[in-house]
Parts: C-alpha cells; structure tokens; sequence
C-alpha cells in the first residue's frame, strides 16, 4: 500500500459556482490505476464525483482524462507513474482534470458529441462498398486488413483530440481521432470513394493538411493508433498516388519542404513561399496568391526579425552545409524514392525489431494451429503498384 | 413523448444489429442506452465468432459441437436457427465493413477455438467485439435519418398497457436528470448479463443486469439462471480477461508441478476442451494444492511464435503488460477461473419474443437458449447478432399491425417519485458500494466453478439481507446532472433481483451439468433434470418453475473432451 493525494479538478454546473480543485488521500498499490483510486474515492468518500467508466481495462474508451496535464486514459495510467510525473514534487499528487478542446459537463466528465463525434461525422465514417457487392467476401490482402486494423484498433476515447495543438488554433480542425477514422476507409480496399475522400479532407480548410505535425496525439494515443501517421498516410496517398492539388496549397507547400531540403539541406525560408505556389517554375513564383500571402505574413516576418528567430542575410539567400552533409542528405532521399514501394510503419506488421527472429524460429507444430499461413514480411500492396511507380516519375 | 415502432434498450451488438434490421424492415427506431454505443461491453469480445462458413464444415458440425457443449441443456431448434443463419450473418459483417483477418489468399481466415471440432472463429486480432461494434454504429450513424439515437439514456421502468403488453418505457436522460416516457409498439431488450453482482468478473462496471430485472419485474420469466460461466483464464486480481484466443493459438496451462494438467481431463482437446471443462480442471488442481502460491494456474504464450502473438493477441500482451506486469511472449501469466457470462437471461423464441406481448430480448440479456449449462467461447457474438437481427425483423412486423400506444402521463410521476426517494434518503446507513461488494464477495465464494446446498442456503441468506438493507442505502449525489450516484443505487436493486434468482435456480437443480457443479449431487442426472428452471416473479416473491429442453437430432451423450 502507499499514499496517494488527488487532486481533482470537481465542477458542478447546477451549483453556479467556477470550478475548483477538491484533494482525496487514498491508500492504494502503486500498481493500481489512477481509475481505481477514483472509484475508490467514488465509494468511500465522495459518491458525487463524476467520471465516465466501464471496462477498466483499456478497451471501451470511457474514461479518457488528463492526468498531469496530458490526456490518457484513466484506467491504464499506474498509481506510481502517475505520481512520479505528477506536478507536485511531493512525488505523492496526482493532479485529474476533464479533456482539452471540450466542454465540460461535470467534474471529469466531458461533452464528446459537441467535438468529437461531430468530427467522427464529418468524415462519411461508413464504408462505401465497391461494387459489384461479391456474394461470398471481397477478397483482400492480408496485409491490407492489418494495415486498417491500426485504425481499427482506436477505441473513440478523446485523449488525441484533447491534446491536439492545431485543434486549439482552429476549432474547425477535423483533427487526429476523426483522420484516423478517415484512414480506415482510404486504407480499405472494400471502399468504392478512395479518392472522393482524400480530395475532400484535402481541399477542407480544416483537413488534413491543418496538422501541424506535433506529435501530441501520437504520445496521447493509449491504443497506439498513431493519429498523425495516418493523416501523414493520407497526404501521401491524396499527393503522390492521386495528385490532388488542393487550393489550400497544402500538397504544393509540402513538396516545396522536401525540395528545398533536398537542395539545400536545411530550409530556404524565402524560398519556401514561391516554391509553394511555383514549384519549380520560376515564373510560377510571381503567383499572386503568393503575394497576397506574403503580405499577410509580413507582420509575423517582421517580428522574426526583430526577435532574433532568423537572420535575414540566410533566411533570403538560404542557408549552405558543407557538400559532404549536402550529399548525405542527397543519399537519404536516393534511398527513399528508389524503393519500390512506400515503406508504411504499421503497429501490426512492424510489431518489435527483434519479430524476425521469433518468427524465424517458429516450431512447426505451434504453427500447424492456424488454419491459414502468416505473413512473413509486409508484402507489397498489390492494390497500388500503378500509384506508386507513378509517384515516383512525377 | 418519443414514439417510435420499434424502441431497443441497450447498444451492444444485439442492440444495434436490432435497430439495423427493425430499420431495414421499415420501422421508425429508437435505441436507446445508458452508455455511448460504443461504450458497450460488447466491445471487449476479444477472440472471435463462430460459423460454419469454410466449404469442408458443416452447420450441423458446428450445432452438435453447440449441442455438445451447452451439456445437452441447449434447445436444438433454436441452435439450429443459429448454426445456419451464421454464414450469412459473417458475409453481411464482411460487407459492412468488419475488418476480418484475411489469410494467404485473401480469404477470410480462421483460428481454433474451445469446444470446437473444426477452426471456425472468424477474427479481427483480439478485438473482434470491438470491430464489429465500431463497425455497426458506422451503420447507425449512417442510417440516421431512419434510427434515433438516445446515448446516456438510463431506463428505469417498463411499461405495460391494460392488457399487460409491453409500450415503451421511463427513462432519464442521465445528462440532464430528466425523465421521459418512450412509448412504442415493439420494445427490446437488449441490455446485457449481470456480471457485476459477482466479483471479480471480467464484465465490465455497467453489466448489472438491468434489463433481466426489468423484465422479470414485470412479469417475465427468467431461465437457465443457475448457469454461470467461469472463463478459464481471468486475471487473479482484477478478474481481466484474457482471450481463449490464447488457447486457440496454441497456449498451454501448466500447475505448479510443470504438469501440464489437461492431459488428465480433457485427453483429446486438451486446453481446448469446454470451458466449464477447463475452469473445472484449474479449480481441482488449485483446490487440491497443485495450484500456484497466489491459488493460479499458469498460461504459457510462449509457446506461441512471438509475431504471431503480437499480431493476433496484441490487446492481451497489452493487458499482461499493463495490468500484471508481465511480457507474455516471454513468460508464462498467471490466471485462474473468473465469472465471465451468464447463459440464462429472459426467457425467448427464437425470434427473440418473451412471453409478455411486445417484448423482445437478444444477447445476454435473453435465454434462448442457445447456450444451454455451457456457452462455447466464439458463440456469444454470433447469438447477439442472429437474435439481435432476427428480434429487430420481427419487432418491425409486429409493429406493422399494432396502433402507437400512449402510456398515461402518470407514470412519470410516478417514476420520479422512486428517484425522489433515493435522493431523499437518510445519510449515515451502509453505502451502496458496500451492499454491492457484499454481494459480489458473497456470489463468488458461494455460486462459482463448484457449488453445494450448505453454500447456496449462505448465499440466499445474505442475498435476502441484503435486499432489506439497499432501499436504506445512502448516496452521496443529490444533483440532476449526471448524478452516477442513484443510477448506482437503482442497478443495485436490479444485480440484488438477478443474484436471488441465480441462487435459487442453482438450490433448485439437484445435479451437475454444463457450468452448474454441486459437490453433493456431482453426476449429470437426465432422467430428473433434463429441463430447464424457470424463476418467475409471483406476487412479491420469486417462484420457480420448469420448461422443457427441445431435442431434435442429437439424444444426451456422455460428455468427453
């Protein structure tokens, strides 16, 4: 047993009264989770205390809060961590309060269909079949089905739209749960709208490229679903497979980024603009969207200035690295865009490092278990191969 | 006042495949359910469905294996019903959008399960339940012009018209602490087990068995309640489940001698036999001191290829991780039985109608029964979904020929004055979370893997107690808004209903059979006990009663495995 102090962060909407912060000693094993010492607190101390659970053990999603400050669930949060990265240097507190980016109804307890089943919504989150519907199953490859099943595997909790940064900018952003949700459907090839889907979150505003790539939702994220790679994967089917060009210039600015780090090892800030709009053109430079928003960046380029951020002399005329770095950095890209195919990270098929080996030594008779083979590899996607070649000659 | 033809409490898998078949059928539907649809426990089904798809097995295989391991206390028609339609319902989720696992070829691919004499299970890694789920209110949400959805929605009563049908129901809006009068022509139950009433259980905080206590409260029976079943391997701790996927993928049990213990109970199936078989054999060897220290058994993952077991059981190498601290490709975990199911529930055809007119039930909440003295792991989802999807087909006939009722407004306030009460209650008395873990101490020492009359009499005594003591229990919350505090108060009535009803059809059955083992009568009796034990409510107290067992083609076998 240890002593533990939470600090909950209680509010009740009838009372009229701001929120406030109510500390409870429990006595519980380190071991335990933050979830136990509140129903614990729940029922010994203080009935009234409101949070949202049920299964206890990381699978139905009710319980989602920020504990210290990041969003996870309750329930596979340890006593011990919890208190070791808690706020207070006691090393004994434990500090729970609602979700980020949604309103609160009660205490703990969040209101998830003004944010994120709206966003859920938003993405046409049934599969759209590709037809003819075949009589028996659609035949697909395995690896396809594990792929999607990463997304499958979130569980709606809330905890990546909690601690979505962008979503903080612009409440309007689809965000990462309702992204990944989209990635179930462009990842299956049962869906008939593939490319429906991807110009659409693309040519949104608030889609996909409104991520401003700050990891949060990935470290939120208690099922490993990796929100931002799927909104990465979904740039990179909408960009490099289907070539959507969006009038956000979302695609276009993204390979202006690559370009210039492959030219120039580090970004060419005064290039960047032009590049977004031009490419490689240089009368498409003189876009005058590009000018335009140039214009309303001034103030913020002015500021950089004077605040030290860049220097002007490198940010116009780019930075240079010495051409032994310049040509590592070529190499890096020789080797990415010379394979044949997109190397996709999946938690199902990449698993741990050492898998190989593991599977190398598989006893015969565990294997004869299974009706059907295993995958030893992931194998190339034969629903892409077109797309792929074809990214890779643009 | 909603009205609408067809109105499903409670949003699991039986739920929601109701309300998709009731909408497809044409009926204007309600569903309706005291957690997110999401949230259900439905959702922590981890190892797969059963159906005879693959061109070499047969429904009749997989109904004799059904047969078989219900311990022949299973109607035969009704698993008949479910064994066919199976196929069917497996390709509908394929083309819903489930993702199954594929094997070599693209084909849906299989794994082994308990009980079965074919790889059946169809799979999605270990989180069937939650795909099919998700997968469902993708259809729910799609088809929202025709479903209504009414999430975190708590039902407090049924309700009946003069002549004793059921029109609809109360329910609060937990969010706001109002209360409503659904009225509607067709109502189903769909609302779960009761595993909380024991404890631990692998069932999750809201199975508290609402809807059985609902329905039996108004008057219909209940059946096969004796017969609870212990998964094999749970978490000595908290009760966690860890997937009989485990097993199927090749995963031993071992005692603390190294002995690998089903070889002596089960020869041929070995962890692979049944599950009453199997709990049974680990709680001989704990009891009989060939069990660990901590009175576990050992389960050996190892066995199974490290990759494998990453990509088919990767929430349970999360759940040994995270929960007992153990990395389950590398060592063995430590389990032992753990209250897992209930096979009785409210007593239906097989097109989900109870004996009150208008009322339905599908999933655990009903009793087909499909499951008999024993479920077969994989068995559970498939009764959900045929019975959820045949119940909603059929509600939305029903509803075809019927007026829209339209219950008295008097029933609200009548409703509210029970809430009124449990807020109003005296503090100071015994805390509702105390009954509560009384009773689930109480079930689990007393109605578990091996039973006896001394026990149950135990069990019913403090049950009876107990029940005197929750109308005075206190409740801290006095709020309108989520006020978690009396709902808790209102389901302990309804697990407290359950447990009688559960101890005295155990007392009752004077043999062992399927889940149900007394160590005073220890041998299956078919000559007095081949029917079941219905537990109906008479007047103000429970009366038991009998059914009988529909047998078609397969006459009671000695059971081996």
């Amino acid at each position: 047993m240890a002593e533990y102090t939470l600090k909950l962060r209680r509010y009740d909407p009838q009372s009229g009264e701001a929120p406030y912060y109510e500390e409870f000693q429990i006595d519980l094993e380190p071991h335990r989770s933050v979830l136990e010492a509140i129903l614990k607190v729940k029922a010994e101390q203080d009935g009234s205390v409101g949070i949202r659970c049920s299964c206890r053990a990381a699978i139905c999603g009710s319980c989602g809060v920020r504990i210290n400050g990041k969003a996870g669930l309750a329930c596979h949060t340890h006593l011990d961590h919890a208190a070791k990265t808690g706020v207070n240097a006691d090393g004994k507190t434990i500090l729970v309060e609602p979700m980020g980016n949604m309103p609160v109804i009660k205490d703990l307890i969040v209101d998830m269909d003004a944010v994120h089943w709206k966003k859920i919504q938003r993405v046409t989150p049934w599969l759209i079949n590709k037809q003819p519907v075949p009589e028996r199953e659609y035949i697909v490859p395995h690896e396809n089905m594990v792929d999607v099943t990463q997304t499958m595997a979130c569980i709606q909790c809330g905890a990546c739209v909690s601690d979505c940064l962008s979503m903080e900018v612009d409440p309007l952003f689809v965000g990462p749960a309702a992204s990944a949700k989209a990635y179930r459907f462009v990842g299956d090839p049962r869906d008939a709208e593939q490319f429906e889907r991807l110009k659409d979150l693309a040519e949104d505003p608030h889609g996909i490229y409104d991520c401003t790539h700050c990891f949060n939702c990935i470290e939120a994220c208690p099922k490993g679903v990796a929100p931002m790679n799927q909104i990465m994967r979904l740039r990179r089917i909408a960009g490099n497979d289907h070539h959507i060009v969006d009038r956000n210039n979302g695609e276009r600015h993204e390979r202006a980024f690559v370009s210039l780090i492959r030219d120039y090892g580090l970004l060419h800030e005064a290039e960047l603009l032009p590049r977004s709009y031009g490419g490689d053109s240089w009368f498409g430079k003189f876009h005058p969207a590009a000018g335009q928003e140039l214009l309303d960046s001034l103030p913020v380029v002015v500021r950089g200035v004077m605040r030290g951020k860049f220097a002007p002399k490198k940010a116009l005329f780019g930075h240079r690295i010495p051409s032994a770095d310049l040509k590592a950095v070529k190499a890096i890209y020789e080797k990415v865009e010379g394979k044949p195919r997109r190397y996709e990270l999946n938690l199902y098929i990449s698993g741990y490092e050492d898998e190989e080996d593991a599977a190398g030594a598989a006893e015969p008779t565990a294997v004869s278990a299974y009706s059907d083979g295993m995958p030893s590899a992931p194998g190339p996607d034969p629903n892409r191969p077109t797309a792929a070649s074809e990214s890779e000659s643009a | 006042m909603p009205a609408h033809d067809v109105l499903i409490i409670g949003a699991g898998l039986a739920g929601q495949r109701a309300a998709l078949a009731a909408a497809d059928a044409g009926a204007s539907v309600a569903i309706l359910s005291k957690v997110h649809p999401v949230r259900s426990h439905s959702v922590a089904a981890a190892g797969g469905i059963n159906a005879a798809l693959n061109p070499e097995d047969s429904w009749e295989s997989h109904a004799f294996d059904t047969v078989k391991g219900s311990d022949y206390l299973g109607d035969q028609d009704a698993i008949e019903i479910m064994c066919r339609e199976a196929p069917d319902e497996i390709l509908w989720l394929e083309h819903a959008g489930v993702t199954f696992h594929r094997n070599g070829t693209g084909h849906l691919g299989t794994r082994a399960f308990g009980g079965a004499s074919q790889a059946r299970t169809y799979y999605v890694a270990d989180i069937t339940g939650q795909a099919i789920l998700h997968v469902l209110y993708e259809r729910l949400m799609m088809h929202g012009d025709r479903i209504s959805r009414y999430e975190e929605w708590f039902t407090t009563t049924l309700l009946q018209d003069e002549s004793g049908a059921c029109v609809g129901c109360v329910a609060r809006d937990i969010r706001t602490g109002a209360l409503e009068v659904f009225n509607a022509k067709s109502v189903i139950l769909a609302s779960g087990g009761a595993g909380q009433a024991f404890k631990p259980t692998t069932n999750a905080l809201i199975c508290t068995g609402d809807g059985i206590a609902q329905a039996y409260r108004i008057g219909a029976p209940l059946m096969d309640m004796e017969m609870i079943q212990y998964h094999p391997t749970t978490l000595a701790e908290n009760g966690f489940l860890i997937t009989e996927g485990a097993r199927g993928e090749g995963a031993h049990l071992y005692n603390a001698l190294g002995e690998r213990f089903m070889e002596k109970y089960a020869p041929n199936k070995l962890e692979l036999a049944s599950r009453d078989v199997v709990s049974r054999a680990e709680q001989t060897e704990i009891n009989e001191g060939r069990g660990f220290p901590d009175g576990t058994i050992a389960l050996d993952i190892t066995k199974v290829p490290r990759k494998r077991t990453l990509e088919a059981l990767r929430e349970i190498v999360n759940i040994g991780k995270d929960f007992a601290g153990v990395d389950i490709t590398r060592e063995p975990i430590h389990i032992k039985p753990g209250m897992h199911y209930i096979m009785g529930g409210v007593k239906t055809d097989f097109d989900g109608q109870t004996p009150i007119p208008g009322l339905y039930a599908a999933g655990e909440v009903a009793c087909v029964s499909v499951h008999g003295g024993n479920r077969l792991g994989a068995n559970s989802l498939l009764d959900t979904l045929i019975f959820g999807r045949r119940s909603g087909d059929h509600a939305a006939q029903r509803a075809r020929g019927t007026a829209m009722p339209k219950s008295p407004v008097s029933v609200l306030s009548d409703a509210q004055g029970e809430i009124d009460a449990i807020l109003n209650r005296p503090t100071g008395g015994r805390r509702v979370s105390e009954i509560k873990n009384e009773l689930g101490e109480t079930m689990n020492r007393y109605v578990a893997v091996y039973r006896d009359e001394a026990g149950l009499a135990t069990a019913r005594e403090i049950v009876q107690r107990l029940k005197q003591e929750a109308p005075n229990a206190a409740i801290d919350d006095k709020g309108t808004i989520f006020n978690q505090d009396v709902l808790a108060a209102i389901e302990l009535g309804y697990m407290l209903d359950v447990a009688e009803a559960i101890v005295m059809a155990a007392q009752e059955r004077r043999e062992s059979r399927g889940a149900q083992f007394r160590t005073d009568f220890p041998t299956r009796n078919d000559a007095d006990w081949l029917h079941h034990i219905t537990v109906s409510l008479n007047g103000d107290g429970p009366a038991l009663g009998t059914a009988p067992v529909t047998i078609t083609k397969w006459e009671p076998q000695e059971r081996t495995y």
